[in-house]
């Protein structure tokens, strides 16, 4: 196991005192395995995210990095956020290459490692964009090729395509896939959508919410080649029914919020 | 000539007709498409033409008062007579030294509270310890108008320029350490965790992304901040002083130089738009990418 949580356990303190948000999460991923964790609202997925990648403590139990415990956040563990979290200053070319100037990177070799990503991510001819001239496909594009210029061992990637229109998205899982197939690198990805679970991952993690746990671990076996075509597949939509049940069955009946 | 007639004889297929004017309109009023329009661009026709009229109105109010004596001259002394003082003030050399005089103490008093402002502002939103610290303080003398402090500084530090620069200073460093503070507050956590894990430590952060992130908005709160300084620099000269435009003012008040008065106020006030405008180009010069 490339990343692995150990009987991961969060509590939020509320005023009606502590709030379970995470209950003894068992999860891993492998070298160069992409990994889906699918999961309604509530059910603690971004806190996992962030737990993993070492922005926030658990409350017990520990993530392991080639069984190493992860203590904080660093270039490790690249994450990529919903939200591009791009620096609007930076054109795309000095948002790629922040990592790089962190890590003191001489000139050359960080000029020649930008240029990299930025073509691995398409982003060539904007290399020169400021993000706010950029659409949300291409500010997406920037912040995952911002998260692999680093060369992380393992890519966190947070709902990374969740504010994006359906062709934009459908077009960015072909590039991920693509990315994940060049580079070989380890994905753990959250996502709410059954399909995009299901056309990116080799397995996905079901949690079930308030509190967070795991509700099944379901093997994807597709074949290798994964397009759009897949997606009329008979048996990916089995796959897709599949993992809709599961995450139905997952659903509580909402309960008002403790104020 | 029939053929024209009898195209011109009205047409009655159902197709063509008008349709029955309907029963009732749905929707409220169409947006309207002149003047009042919420947060809606207005031609820039239309633009030029409010704000030559926002200055000329009142301008043309002024000569027509004073051109037809409705107000005595002592009073509102004409445009021409407030032109005439200020070409007097300019000649005589008076207008640069009064004016070179009241600009180094807002530079010397408006330096030292970007000194002081913009570190503890930055310090104050990025650490929610050093925000503790300070907050209420500030949040607590901020309050007290600087004016009232004046008797205290003359016993302190007495009539000279400690004591002017001192007030300029304690009337405008606590509400530009609030606002930095609340501009680097601004900074998305989101932002912050991405910089951590491309590998930067929390002196990085402040330093390649908080700073950065900040900078537009620095400007803007400093933008805003010497209009009060400004203000105040000639609240300070009314007291003591020996030059200065508000001394100018008071000085003109004692031998009943109205027109002086007035042109003086109009090279306060020209000097007050130029630092607005100037801050507005520096910050969109220095961040361009925060460019409205």
């Amino acid at each position: 196991m490339k990343l692995r949580t150990v009987a991961l356990t969060k509590d939020f303190p509320t005023k009606a005192g502590p709030l379970r948000v995470l209950d003894e999460i068992e999860i891993g991923v492998h070298a160069r395995e992409f990994v889906c964790l699918l999961g309604s609202s509530g059910c603690g997925k971004s806190t996992l995210l962030a737990i993993a990648a070492g922005l926030e403590q658990p409350t017990s139990g520990a993530v392991l990095l080639d069984g190493e415990p992860v203590v904080g956040p660093g270039a490790h563990c690249g994450l990529v956020f919903q939200s591009f979290s791009l620096y609007p200053w930076r054109t795309v070319a000095q948002n790629v290459a922040f990592g790089l100037e962190v890590a003191g990177l001489g000139r050359e070799a960080k000029r020649r490692r930008v240029a990299d990503y930025l073509e691995v991510m398409g982003l060539t001819e904007f290399a020169n964009a400021l993000p706010r001239q950029l659409s949300g496909g291409m500010k997406q594009r920037t912040a995952i090729a911002r998260a692999l210029a680093t060369e992380p061992e393992v890519l966190l990637l947070d709902e990374p395509f969740g504010s994006l229109d359906a062709q934009t998205r459908a077009s960015m899982q072909e590039l991920i896939l693509d990315v994940w197939r060049r580079l070989g690198t380890t994905i753990l990805m959250v996502t709410h959508d059954v399909e995009e679970a299901a056309l990116l991952s080799n397995r996905v993690y079901v949690l079930s919410p308030r509190p967070g746990r795991v509700a099944a671990e379901v093997p994807m076996n597709l074949p290798a080649v994964r397009d759009r075509s897949l997606r009329r597949e008979p048996s990916f939509q089995s796959l897709c029914h599949d993992l809709d049940d599961l995450l139905a069955a997952t659903m509580k009946p909402e309960t008002a919020p403790v104020l | 000539m029939t053929d024209h007639a009898t195209m011109a004889e009205p047409v009655l297929d159902a197709a063509v007709a008008e349709p029955p004017a309907p029963a009732r309109r749905r929707g409220g009023r169409p947006p309207a498409t002149g003047f009042l329009r919420v947060r809606e661009e207005i031609p820039d026709g239309l633009r030029r033409v409010l704000v030559v009229a926002s200055v000329a109105t009142p301008l043309v109010l002024w000569a027509l008062l004073s051109a037809t004596h409705a107000v005595k001259p002592l009073f509102l002394p004409s445009p021409a007579a407030v032109f005439r003082a200020g070409w007097h003030l300019a000649e005589s050399g008076q207008l640069w030294t009064d004016a070179s005089a009241t600009l180094q103490r807002v530079a010397i008093g408006f330096a030292l509270v970007v000194v002081v402002s913009v570190p503890l502002g930055l310090a104050m939103g990025t650490f929610p310890s050093v925000r503790a610290v300070f907050e209420p303080m500030i949040g607590f003398v901020r309050y007290m108008p600087a004016p009232a402090f004046i008797p205290l500084l003359i016993v302190w530090l007495g009539f000279g320029e400690p004591a002017k620069i001192t007030l300029l200073f304690i009337g405008t460093v606590f509400f530009n350490t609030v606002m930095t503070a609340d501009v680097a507050c601004q900074v998305p956590k989101e932002l912050i965790h991405a910089s951590y894990t491309l590998g930067a430590g929390r002196w990085t952060v402040v330093r390649k992304v908080v700073i950065p992130h900040s900078v537009p908005g620095i400007i803007d709160a400093m933008r805003v901040n010497v209009a009060a300084t400004w203000n105040l620099v000639v609240v300070a000269e009314l007291i003591a002083a020996q030059e200065g435009l508000g001394y100018r003012i008071t000085r003109a008040q004692r031998f009943l130089q109205t027109d002086q008065i007035f042109a003086v106020l109009l090279v306060i006030g020209v000097i007050g738009v130029s630092f607005d405008l100037g801050f507005r180009l520096l910050r969109n010069t220095v961040a361009r990418w925060a460019k409205p």
